[in-house]
């Protein structure tokens, strides 16, 4: 069964139409990559499935529990966790800091707990500390926990980030152009921390620009053009499609 | 100094004793020192502290710029004067009246913030300073059709604070010697306002005070990390808001006597002063701020009887030169120390990084990609 099934989500703003009838499925362990040029609507899909809009029709389902209507922080809840295209870390905060804001959704200190700081709140808290420092670890940032989050270097963040939303224990964890504005060499290196996401259980959804990173990658992509959905299916087919090579080099179909 | 700084830092449990003796004795020091009126002027400086700490909750830890913060002290006061007063003829003891005003105060502090959710910035601020004025506006004229405030004439006669039959209205005259009622309300604010701190401290290092300040820092990140953003501004606000109305509780019992006056947009912007002036998030400079904008406006009044010593008459009234001072101080503050004068280790880091060299890497990498 998919973890994801987005089913003919349209969302218009105005008389524009965004996305239009486009259906997809992620299926739990997989890492599915959605692609498409400038203003294909990939952005504004993953900001569909993550509560910070609402489609105008159509559904969203996480593990079979419709997703739409939710607030993002309810989404989170349930399992879907995400990384902004223009990162967006808590800037003025430790690196360490970032991680532990990402476990308040699997935590439950209240403001009684908070203020008397009595045993369970002080063991949560541990807790909190030692998986912040884990991910830390598992992305590739161990001893810098304490260094402040705009003090990282660019590839960091991106790291810091990912390893903040897998502090929310994801099931799927969708990545929005994460290895924008890297060199190749960290892109791979990116890739790597992928796919040990992946094998560690974690599905990913990369959304990206990057072709050539997507195809490597992924076991199954999706093409968007104009807020279609043009192809589907593992990346060689894809790649081979028609319709996906006209949208990339424009013009007739080559 | 700095090594005498140093030693203290290395022994907490010296540091916190000598602090204990030194609060126990200052209204003795104050008050033998210079005058009782200081006493006074002390335990106005703990109310303000204690202010100043719930509106740091809103606007430091949270980062909702609130103007109207006033508002939750007027409550708190006009609820203690209403069931401890001739007024209505009630005459509750503090320790019920205290809580309930409280709890009143966080209650509208949620109905305040429950409409301005959407609201950041500027247009929060505006919302916030007209609510601080209604309420301000509906105590100056609830006296009619049914008298429930007394309007701008205020309410008087409120009750002292009383503890196990000894009243703190009279003063108290032992060993020869008498002490007024400002030394015991000083022992009364000093155990609220150590209380508020450790709240203070206690919430901003935990889960609650990490939600806050991933809010403060990007609120639709914050949201995308699965904080309930909607509760936790509301709670920002409605823990504010209770200290605001303890303080005002405890002022109405202070003083007596309580009119609308108390509470203008002046007030408002005094305490938000003292958080920027010593440093917003940091409760350390919180106090400072408090302490300061409360005492030197007091030290000024001196100014008065130099001018009258020296001069035979008063040139410049010490009551202006106090706006002039607290404009040039925060000018002043905004070119030498713009996180302010005991600022948190995030506000430091924010403003130290403008300069920094991490900084102006970070930007040409945000040049080189858009």
């Amino acid at each position: 069964m998919a973890l994801l099934s987005v089913e003919k989500v349209t969302k218009r703003f105005g008389g524009l139409a965004a996305l239009e009838d486009v259906s997809l499925s992620v299926r739990a362990g997989e890492i599915y990559g959605l692609i498409g040029p400038n203003g294909a609507g990939k952005t504004t899909l993953f900001n569909c499935m993550t509560g910070l809009y609402t489609a105008t029709t159509g559904a969203v389902r996480l593990d079979g529990a419709p997703v739409q209507g939710l607030k993002p922080h309810q989404i989170v809840k349930l399992g879907f966790a995400r990384t902004f295209q223009n990162i967006r870390l808590f800037a003025n905060m430790t690196a360490l800091e970032n991680v532990m804001v990402g476990r308040h959704v699997r935590t439950r200190a209240n403001v009684l707990g908070a203020v008397l700081r009595c045993a369970g709140t002080r063991a949560e808290e541990a807790a909190i500390r030692d998986r912040a420092h884990e991910l830390m670890k598992y992305v590739g940032l161990a001893g810098k926990g304490r260094t402040l989050a705009n003090h990282l270097a660019y590839g960091d963040q991106r790291r810091l980030e990912i390893a903040r939303a897998l502090a929310t224990e994801p099931k799927l964890l969708a990545l929005d152009e994460p290895v924008a504005g890297m060199n190749p060499a960290e892109r791979v290196q990116m890739g790597e921390l992928f796919r040990k996401l992946r094998d560690g259980g974690v599905t990913l959804l990369l959304i990206e620009h990057d072709v050539k990173l997507v195809m490597g990658l992924c076991d199954r992509v999706a093409v968007l053009d104009y807020g279609r959905k043009i192809a589907e299916g593992p990346a060689e087919e894809v790649r081979k499609n028609p319709a996906v090579i006209a949208a990339y080099l424009g013009g007739e179909s080559a | 100094m700095n090594r005498a700084l140093d030693g203290l830092r290395k022994r907490p449990r010296l540091t916190a004793i000598l602090l204990a003796i030194l609060l126990a004795a200052l209204p003795f020091m104050m008050g033998f020192g210079l005058g009782n009126s200081w006493v006074r002027v002390l335990d106005f400086v703990l109310l303000y502290v204690l202010l100043a700490i719930g509106l740091n909750i809103v606007v430091g830890y949270a980062g909702l710029l609130d103007l109207g913060y006033i508002a939750f002290y007027a409550l708190g006061a006009y609820l203690y004067a209403w069931l401890a007063s001739p007024h209505f003829g009630l005459h509750l003891p503090f320790w019920l009246v205290l809580p309930i005003g409280a709890m009143l105060a966080g209650l509208f502090g949620v109905l305040l913030g429950a409409p301005t959710l959407r609201l950041r910035g500027d247009y929060l601020a505006i919302v916030t300073l007209g609510f601080g004025e209604i309420i301000r506006i509906f105590m100056n004229n609830l006296n009619a059709p049914f008298n429930l405030t007394n309007g701008p004439q205020g309410m008087n006669l409120i009750d002292p604070v009383s503890i196990a039959g000894f009243s703190f209205g009279k003063p108290l005259h032992v060993f020869g010697m008498t002490f007024p009622p400002t030394y015991f309300y000083y022992y009364l604010f000093l155990a609220f306002t150590l209380l508020a701190i450790f709240v203070a401290l206690r919430l901003q290092d935990s889960r609650i005070g990490r939600a806050w300040a991933a809010i403060r820092e990007d609120e639709i990140a914050a949201a995308a990390m699965g904080i309930n953003t909607r509760n936790m501004k509301l709670l920002a606000f409605a823990m504010g808001a209770t200290f605001g109305g303890l303080a005002g509780g405890l002022f109405a019992a202070f003083q007596g006597f309580i009119s609308p006056e108390s509470f203008n947009l002046w007030e408002s912007i005094l305490v938000l002063c003292m958080i920027v002036l010593g440093g917003m998030g940091n409760i350390p400079g919180v106090i400072l701020g408090a302490v300061l904008l409360t005492a030197i406006p007091e030290a000024l009044r001196y100014l008065g009887d130099f001018q009258r010593a020296t001069l035979g008459h008063v040139a410049v009234d010490p009551a202006d030169l106090r706006m002039l001072l607290f404009g040039v101080a925060l000018v002043a503050m905004m070119l030498f120390r713009p996180a302010g004068l005991l600022p948190s280790r995030q506000r430091k880091r924010e403003f130290a990084a403008e300069d920094g060299v991490a900084e102006q890497e970070q930007a040409s990498l945000y040049d080189a990609r858009a």
